[in-house]
């Protein structure tokens, strides 16, 4: 069948509502990598097992992720006329119980997280709704709309929660130069980082000389911190697809790619499923819903390079070659792939652009703040109690951020500071969390918006340590290409091993600034030019970490291997000889019953045996 | 090239030289340009690999939240340094930067399967499943 006109897409909507809610129960389960990875697919056997066992007609649907990665596996029951439950950290034994109770009719309180909401059904009055979760509270989702609700293979369930409306208003209503104005309008911004306004990037590709024209879909997320892409890949590729069908319209193009990082398989074939299923039904390929509009995806897998994300190297990666920069101007919009005009846009960018189109850019321009319309999609994660994805109006505090949706640290520790923007991006202490999220404060305060991880750091986390980490990034992740970003990110990375060894001198601290600001001033592209955020925000705000380590030889957060010692108190250990077994490299001798005694000459300080032991009787000394 | 590159990688679990010349015959291209292309990027290897590869996360996530320790465990546990293949052929370690589970930091993958929310007292469990 293929999807000619607007009332072909009406049967499409009907059969994806038939779908989404139909007469039996309904039980998705949060399949992505995420929820796998927390142990889903064990969850989603034993339900099917358990509904043929019970012989109940129930439609058992692996879904993407609803982003309270924290409570996962989780598992959202509706019972017709009973109203819908979402459960957390299912087990495959809670997941045989469900089934049992809904099979007696039953939607069972015990292990609920929330209920959701369900237009005229009678529901339970003692849960909580959802969306009146701390951690969801203050979401708003538009990226992020249709994740964890429905199949991502299901462009029918796509179609019934309001997808391929918008594309049929863009090529049957609207001409290219009204969808460019309307995304103009709408105040979007590049969600990769940078920032750039959509549209204008648009306006500029659309009006540049030469054809054919292209546009990329930049799925190539290698930020470590970070997982936003990878999500709305697995959990809503249509929307991406449309959006990217959207952009070729407005743009002029009549060929698209999507440029997915090779770390993500799942993602990588979600999306090539969803194209074909696209194309099969005639939403991709030549004369889409009769406009006329020719538009064909090609997907590009990566193969695992950092520089990739950024939009030159991207390029020269599709082209067959090595993924290094050049130097802009000429901007892509200019002269990009092949040489001709090309638009790249980040996944979340495209994700936003159907929700743009469908609902007016004046009602998108409305949320956020002024000059920083809409919303932003962050990975929440690190040393914070709820871990997950969230996605929340610009101009939001990073306190509101981290201490109302994550709920503050971790086992109840005090958070110290956040990250963002991965390794391009800064430390901000919590002296700074008052600061509203928009590009412009980021950046003053000394890191950046970035593509969204936000990564969370308590006072167990040393500053100097993260300052060299995002360093052995860079310096690893280096293309060579330009001398200041292959040698300034080595010269950095070398001063900071010297430091966290406690071979640091005072000189070393001003060397580093001068060689910071020099890489920065210097490099070719992006990567090099915000290499040194990470080095610069740590020395900006948390100088006494670094001057501890090089006066007093010490690490104030425990961390730096070189500094500490790991000592067992011999009137606190039971000799239950955990610490024995766990030791990576047989330090640790004792008799059972007996106090233990950590060898100091093999002890290579990695502190597994204070993490495990149940008494606390090791300690880590050399701190203070 | 790049398809090419990973329909080869796919095939054998590396790169063998003699697949890169027919791949430079059949594409036209300078044997050079397939190789620096192939080098350029961490995906792909031109020495044999062990039968399963076990990727130890060091995103920032997982390092926070204790990575380095889970590798030390999978150094002792294996032999081996990142990057290493056991003797027996039945391992290769890697470090990866980020597969995305950030949530569950820390993470290890080996060959498809995510393993989340670790402890090194995990570890030698985890191996054992893999043969």
């Amino acid at each position: 069948m293929k999807i000619r006109t607007r009332s072909d897409l009406e049967s499409l909507r009907k059969a994806g509502l038939a779908s989404l809610y139909p007469p039996r129960p309904r039980i998705n389960v949060g399949m992505a990598t995420c929820g796998r990875a927390a142990g889903a697919g064990a969850v989603f056997d034993a339900l099917r097992e358990e509904a043929d066992r019970l012989g109940l007609e129930a439609a058992i649907v692996p879904v993407g992720c609803l982003g309270y990665c924290q409570q996962e596996p989780l598992v959202d029951v509706a019972l017709p006329g009973r109203g819908r439950v979402l459960y957390s950290h299912v087990t495959p034994d809670q997941a045989r119980a469900l089934l049992r109770s809904l099979a007696d009719g039953v939607l069972p309180e015990e292990g609920a997280l929330a209920r959701m909401r369900v237009e005229g059904e009678a529901e339970s009055e003692s849960l909580p709704y959802l969306d009146e979760l701390p951690f969801y509270a203050r979401q708003h989702k538009i990226v992020l709309r249709n994740c964890g609700l429905l199949d991502p293979m299901s462009i029918e369930e796509y179609v019934a929660r309001g997808g391929y409306a918008p594309l049929a208003r863009a090529l049957l209503d609207l001409t290219p130069d009204e969808v460019v104005d309307e995304v103009l309008r709408s105040g979007l911004r590049g969600r990769g980082g940078a920032g750039f306004p959509t549209g204008r990037k648009w306006r500029i590709c659309r009006d540049a000389p030469g054809e054919p024209k292209y546009v990329i879909c930049n799925g190539d997320e290698g930020d470590p911190g970070a997982y936003m892409d990878r999500t709305v890949l697995e959990s809503d590729p249509f929307s991406v697809i449309e959006g990217l069908t959207i952009a070729g319209y407005g743009v002029g193009a009549h060929q698209g790619y999507i440029y997915v990082r090779d770390e993500y398989p799942l993602a990588v074939e979600r999306v090539t499923q969803a194209t074909a299923r696209a194309e099969e039904l005639g939403l991709l390929g030549d004369d889409i819903l009769g406009s006329g509009f020719d538009f064909h995806i090609a997907i590009v897998r990566g193969a695992g390079a950092f520089v990739c994300g950024e939009e030159t190297a991207l390029i020269a990666s599709i082209e067959g070659g090595a993924g290094e920069p050049r130097p802009k101007p000429p901007f892509p919009a200019v002269s990009g792939l092949w040489g001709q005009p090309t638009v790249i846009n980040n996944v979340k960018t495209l994700a936003t652009v159907p929700v743009i189109i469908g609902k007016g850019a004046e009602k998108y321009a409305a949320i956020g703040t002024e000059g920083n319309a809409g919303t932003v999609v962050f990975s929440l994660v690190g040393k914070v109690a709820n871990t997950g994805l969230v996605e929340v109006p610009l101009g939001l505090t990073l306190r509101e951020m981290i201490e109302g949706i994550g709920g503050g640290g971790l086992d109840g520790r005090r958070v110290k500071a956040v990250q963002t923007g991965g390794p391009s991006g800064g430390c901000l202490p919590a002296e700074q969390f008052h600061l509203p999220i928009t590009y412009e404060s980021l950046t003053a305060a000394g890191s950046i918006m970035g593509s969204g991880g936000m990564v969370v750091m308590d006072e167990e986390t040393c500053m100097v340590d993260v300052a060299r980490y995002f360093l052995g990034f860079t310096m690893a992740e280096s293309c060579g290409k330009c001398t200041p970003c292959r040698d300034g990110t080595r010269h950095m990375y070398e001063i900071l091993t010297r430091i966290v060894e406690g071979q640091g001198t005072p000189e070393d601290l001003d060397d580093l600034e001068e060689v910071a600001h020099w890489v920065k001033e210097a490099s070719l592209c992006g990567l090099g030019q915000t290499a040194p955020n990470p080095v610069l925000s740590t020395l900006r705000y948390f100088r006494a970490e670094y001057e501890a380590h090089v006066q007093e030889k010490r690490c104030p957060a425990g961390v730096c291997r070189a500094l500490i010692r790991l000592v067992i108190h011999a009137d606190r250990c039971t000799g239950c000889g955990l610490c024995k077994r766990e030791c990576p490299v047989g330090a640790i001798s004792g008799e059972p019953k007996q106090p233990h005694v950590i060898d100091q000459t093999v002890c290579i300080h990695c502190r597994i045996c204070h993490d495990v032991c149940p008494v606390d009787a090791i300690e880590i000394t050399g701190r203070r | 090239m790049l398809a090419r590159l990973h329909a080869i990688n796919a095939e054998h679990g590396y790169l063998p030289a003699e697949a890169l010349r027919q791949a430079a015959d059949e594409l036209h291209v300078p044997l050079s340009q397939i190789y620096g292309a192939a080098s350029f990027y961490a995906a792909f290897s031109f020495e044999p690999r062990g039968r399963h590869t076990v990727q130890v996360c060091q995103g920032t996530a997982c390092y926070i939240r204790g990575g380095d320790k889970i590798l030390d465990k999978l150094e002792s546990a294996l032999g081996v340094r990142p990057g290493g293949t056991t003797p027996d052929r039945r391992f290769t370690l890697e470090t990866v930067y980020c597969v995305g589970s950030c949530s569950m930091a820390p993470v290890v993958r080996v060959d498809g399967d995510t393993y989340g929310r670790l402890k090194p007292e995990r570890v030698e469990r985890i191996l054992k499943r893999y043969d």
